[in-house]
């Protein structure tokens, strides 16, 4: 027996899992169209290469990967591109996402494909490589891209590979009879993930103990390879990657860090059931196991289904009640999510379409005040205390969520499942993630509105200056070209122009002050000084701004403005001296 | 000396107080050089909360001067694009109660917009190009102008200029990227009757 | 076909708010015999009429917040506060005490604060604390143990009660008498083993005080049964008999005079195990954390010692209740639990730095 540790909280909710394990897994008929998300996984949406009309084969490329953390979407059967539009996906919101629809033409032909058996010997890049464009997500949770997982980069190398075989959520047995029938097929992919990954010298399944039939039929196979198979007790939720890896390890995953900081890769055990089918025979993810469960189905069962297969398709076949239940729900009774209707498809993270009867899954009685009675931080695996992020959630203080780690709820749901008030706490968190991510996103689109507000001031104000620069300079010149004797000011009066600097107002002001003192005669005297000089300034000016011109002088421009400047100058005096001996 | 202060008891509280004064003067002088704050100036966290639209509606030519006019104390009710919240963070940041919005300087809008430039009619005219606060319009003149939608903050400051009223305010469209779940309705005592609710309404409408 | 939209999770246990109040309620049923065996009908009484003025009240209130009576009467809640203040009244009170006090306790301290769930105080102990100040004599009057009653003279039988209970009949002599923690509030001058000797109440008891041993043990019973149910984890009870256990071996000195009492006679005396069990166990008004529960547990029976000791009432535990609550949000503040992947605890108005 090999050690485990035991994590915090969790529940014991009914399993509820024999009832879709009394058969094998089995096939239906190919549906009549299939409709295939762009998105059905973390990161950027495939991009479509195919047109409408056009025939595919079974696993053909009709989507390609955009970016690195992406994946390629493959026919799952062959047919016809019927559609390329906006369809029901499988989503909380319920809202519409880019599909690609195919008409199948029931001959289910494959195009053609080559794996490799020699894994061994290939560079794990060129694994990576086939893994990715496989179309190989996580399919268990979230739909991480596994290329994209499996390379962690040199800086942190993997020295444990954790299979997470625990499906802890009831009802769902897609994972347990894909180990019974598939048992060696699965530690194939096992062993091809240890060559992508340098071999790790440490390699588990972590598996829950309410799935002997599935231990037992993986032991024959992990006999002398090195992959343990780590049995544990039945706990939900121990199937979260963070729980599991603690309780293999003992070892936490540091709040916002990856396994692969830690050394470590937790990958699903239907992914590598995908990975050995991609990599040994060279079939894309083209469909997965499926349960189909709950009450209101006539039949419980285990399917291989195409990917893109809508729900309805499912449900009739297995005669599904309508009158029975009122929900649908695509995932397990736990973390699942409501179906808008039955026309969403198949993606490759949907392992179980629960079904469930009104007596099993009763409508939610009306919440009831919080007592904060503390069974739900009791029940929490991550050891938050759920009831005071309700409070908090409810009066949306973003802050005290915040140091309240609400960032670190994985939305197990066993809070809201043990809550004697029946208060839809799940959802209280969701929103007051979604709440603060807005607020982090709006800052940020603030920060830099803001930036970009300051820097076209900036902008503004530079083209302002520059202007204003010029003139200056033209003043200047001006200045500098007409003579500068103290009399000389009592004609800047009168063509004083409206000036910025302080100096100058004064300056006009105190020639102001003393044309009014002086008496005509003075001023006669002052003017003819003034006009002497000032044709003697012109000349001078004259002289320079033709030198200048010779020379090529960049000061041309500013000469050209400062003689213009005193002729006027001079002009004006002239026009005065007439004014006052008339 | 001490013959004197002991017989003039006003002397000897004049000197107690005199000195215990220049005691903790020093002391308060110190203490306020060795643990100054470099905290933020008002303006600068006042502008932080304000929602960078640059709108101008509060009647100042961008965020950042009425930042500084509300420093100076202006009312803090004049911004609509940031609404009621805002109003009541720098209520809460100034510690003064908090106005309803002034709808004199406009309403608070749920729909957050952009501009968009139905390109055909579009003159290039530059007018919209030198309206925009936060340079979001592309284009030169007598070239056709458009919209950086992720740049554009829905300030409306380009509407106006146009000569030939080819702006338009669209709402930003929801997507499944920015979907978000919303708070369940609240529940027990201080909301609403639950169970009379669920009792008098369709199946389909306790979606929780 | 369209579906139901419903948030996840689906599956829910079959755990209800009502049905925990009505576990308390069960888990109340050894102490209430006991006292009704030891100290005849006036708790049944007591009981009975707080539970019909709350029901009423809470009814009232609710109508006039216009709010439905059957889905907020649902949650026993307001049973579970009238049964808890009936059970710590002085059996045989006047009527107008129990009403009184039931008026406030859903009144006052529950519903204009916002109903249940948003109380701050234990609104049992508030309408209790109320009447200990308001009518100190009446509150003070408690009958004597079976074991203490005159030769030939018994409990005053059910209708004889009634009379006494809402007509102001007075009984025969020797029925009433002090409790435990009084007698020994007033016998300052004497050593415990004298106390013990003189003190029919002691001489006659096993081990704390004649009848109330009993008691005590009655709601230990209880208590435990609601341990074992996991209505509440052990850190609140613990915490408080734990503290007052230390705190009386500490102040023993060694049966002095001053003596404040021996650690049984503080653990199986007065409303000990009652309060441990049934009074600080209310989730609403304490701390949340297991770690703030014990805190909090602990502050109450330091706080309990202190005022039974040095104090001007023999007992303390709907002070010291009250006194913690105010202190909860505190207690919350320091004690947040360590979450999963984080290095430290934190306090509660601190923010991740990086």
């Amino acid at each position: 027996m090999i050690k485990t540790w035991v994590t915090p909280g969790g529940v014991h909710p009914p399993e509820n899992k024999h009832q879709s394990v009394t058969q094998g897994i089995g096939h239906l008929p190919i549906p009549e169209k299939l409709v295939i998300p762009l998105s059905q996984h973390i990161g950027a949406a495939a991009i479509p290469c195919v047109e409408v009309g056009q025939t595919v084969l079974k696993g053909q490329v009709i989507a390609k990967p955009a970016g690195v953390v992406s994946i390629p979407m493959h026919a799952p059967t062959s047919g016809t591109i019927s559609a390329i539009e906006h369809r029901p996906i499988a989503h909380s919101s319920g809202m519409l996402a880019p599909c690609i629809e195919i008409t199948s033409d029931g001959a289910d032909n494959w195009i053609e494909h080559e794996g490799i058996s020699d894994y061994e010997h290939i560079s794990p890049a060129k694994l990576l490589e086939m893994v990715g464009n496989a179309g190989i997500t996580g399919m268990g949770g979230a739909g991480f891209p596994s290329a994209v997982k499996l390379n962690p980069g040199r800086q942190r190398p993997i020295d444990t590979l954790i299979i997470n075989a625990t499906e802890c959520e009831p009802y769902i047995t897609a994972d347990d009879s894909a180990i019974r029938e598939r048992a060696e097929e699965i530690v194939e992919g096992i062993k091809i993930l240890s060559a992508i990954l340098d071999h790790p010298h440490n390699i588990m399944i972590g598996i829950e103990d309410n799935k002997p039939e599935a231990i037992e039929a993986l032991a024959p196979h992990v006999d002398g390879t090195g992959i343990s198979v780590v049995v544990f007790p039945t706990k939900y939720p121990s199937g979260g990657e963070k729980q599991l890896i603690y309780i293999l390890t003992g070892k936490e995953l540091p709040s916002g860090k990856l396994p692969a900081d830690i050394g470590m890769v937790c990958i699903n055990i239907g992914t590598t059931y995908a990975i050995k089918r991609a990599i040994i025979d060279g079939e894309p993810l083209v469909s997965r196991v499926t349960t189909v469960t709950g009450d209101a189905v006539g039949i419980q069962r285990n399917y291989d289904t195409l990917i893109g297969t809508p729900v309805s398709h499912l449900l009739t076949h297995n005669e599904y009640d309508e009158q029975a239940g009122g929900r649908v729900v695509m995932g397990g009774p736990m973390m699942g999510f409501t179906l808008p209707s039955a026309e969403v498809p198949i993606v490759k993270t949907t392992n179980c379409i629960l079904a469930p009867s009104y007596a099993e899954i009763p409508d939610d009685e009306p919440a009831q005040p919080c007592i904060r009675c503390g069974m739900c931080a009791e029940a929490c695996p991550a050891s938050l205390l759920p009831q005071q992020l309700f409070w908090y959630a409810q009066a949306e203080d973003h802050e005290r969520l915040e140091a309240h780690n609400l960032f670190d709820c994985i939305e197990c749901g066993a809070c809201s499942y043990v809550c004697p008030s029946n208060i839809p706490l799940v959802q209280y968190y969701r929103a007051a993630k979604g709440e603060i991510r807005h607020a982090r996103e709006e800052k940020v689109k603030a920060d830099h509105a803001r930036e970009r507000f300051e820097f076209h001031k900036q902008r503004i104000e530079q083209a302002e200056r520059e202007k204003e620069e010029k003139r200056a300079a033209r003043r200047e010149a001006a200045l500098k070209a007409k003579a500068n004797p103290p009399a000389a000011k009592s004609e800047t009066k009168s063509e004083a122009k409206p000036s910025s600097s302080a100096a100058d107002i004064i300056a006009a002001a105190q020639a102001r002050a003393a044309a009014k003192q002086a008496s005509p005669e003075d001023q006669q005297a002052k003017l003819e000084r003034t006009i002497a000089a000032a044709e003697q300034r012109l000349k001078v000016a004259e002289e320079k701004l033709a030198e200048a011109i010779e020379s090529n002088s960049d000061k041309q421009a500013v000469l050209s403005a400062a003689v213009e400047n005193t002729r006027q100058k001079l002009e004006q005096s002239k026009t005065k001296l007439a004014e006052l001996q008339a | 000396m001490i013959e004197l202060i002991s017989q003039n008891p006003i002397l000897a509280a004049l000197a107690a107080l005199v000195g215990l004064a220049i005691v903790f003067g020093a002391l308060l002088g110190f203490a306020a050089e060795k643990f100054k704050v470099e905290g933020d100036p008002i303006v600068e966290q006042i502008d932080e909360l304000l929602p960078q639209t640059q709108c101008g509606q509060c009647g100042f030519p961008g965020c950042r001067p009425y930042a500084e006019s509300i420093a100076n104390g202006d009312e803090i009710n004049k911004c609509p694009p940031g609404g009621q919240s805002t109003i009541n963070a720098i209520a809460s940041l100034l510690d003064v109660p908090a106005p309803e919005l002034d709808a004199e300087h406009g309403e608070e809008s749920d729909v957050k917009t952009v501009a968009y430039i139905r390109e055909d009619e579009c003159i290039g005219c530059t007018k919209c190009i030198q309206a925009c606060p936060v340079d979001a319009i592309m284009g030169a003149a007598k070239f056709m102008h458009t919209v950086i939608t992720d740049e554009c903050t829905g300030c409306d400051l380009c509407v106006e200029p146009c000569p030939v009223d080819c702006i338009d305010m669209l709402p930003v469209v929801e997507t499944i990227a920015d979907w978000r779940w919303s708070i369940p309705p609240k529940p027990g005592l201080i909301a609403t009757d639950k169970r009379g609710e669920l009792a008098n309404q369709p199946v389909e409408e306790d979606a929780a | 076909m369209a579906f139901k939209q419903v948030t996840s999770p689906h599956a829910h246990s079959a755990q209800s708010t009502a049905k925990v109040m009505q576990l308390v309620l069960w888990a109340t049923v050894p102490g209430l015999l006991v006292l009704i065996w030891q100290f005849g009908w006036g708790s049944l009484l007591n009981v009975i009429l707080a539970t019909v003025t709350a029901v009423i009240c809470e009814a009232a209130i609710v109508k006039m917040r216009g709010r439905s009576v059957a889905f907020y009467l649902g949650d026993y809640s307001a049973v579970v506060t009238a049964v808890l203040l009936g059970l710590s009244l002085p059996p045989l009170a006047p009527w107008w005490i129990v009403v009184v006090g039931s008026v406030f306790s859903i009144v006052v301290a529950k519903q204009l604060y916002g109903g249940l769930g948003y109380n701050p105080f234990n609104p049992a102990m508030v309408g209790y604390v109320v009447l200990l100040i308001s009518f100190p004599i009446q509150m003070t009057a408690w009958v004597a143990p079976l074991a203490l009653l005159p030769a030939g003279v018994s409990h005053p039988g059910f209708a004889e009660s009634l009379q006494i209970v809402f007509a102001g009949y007075t009984p025969v002599d020797g029925v009433t008498g002090a409790t435990p923690l009084d007698v020994f509030k007033h016998s300052s001058g004497l050593l415990v083993d004298q106390v013990y000797d003189r003190e029919p109440l002691f001489s006659q008891a096993m081990f704390a005080g004649a009848g109330w041993e009993w008691v005590n043990i009655a709601f230990l019973f209880g208590g435990l049964i609601l341990l074992s149910n996991r209505l509440f984890t052990w850190h609140g009870p613990i915490g408080m008999l734990g503290a007052l256990a230390l705190m009386s071996v500490i102040f023993y000195d060694s049966g002095s005079s001053t003596s404040p009492g021996s650690p049984m006679m503080h653990l199986f005396s007065g409303a000990s195990m009652f309060g441990a069990f049934f009074i600080l166990t209310d989730p609403v008004s304490s701390a949340v954390s297991n770690r703030g529960r014990l805190i909090y547990g602990a502050l109450i029976g330091i706080l309990v010692y202190i005022i039974r000791a040095w104090g001007n009432y023999p007992d303390a535990v709907a002070f010291a209740v009250l006194i913690a609550n105010f202190a909860a949000p505190f207690i919350d503040n320091y004690t947040l639990p360590r979450t999963y992947g984080h290095t430290d605890r934190r306090r509660a108005t601190e923010k991740e730095e990086g």
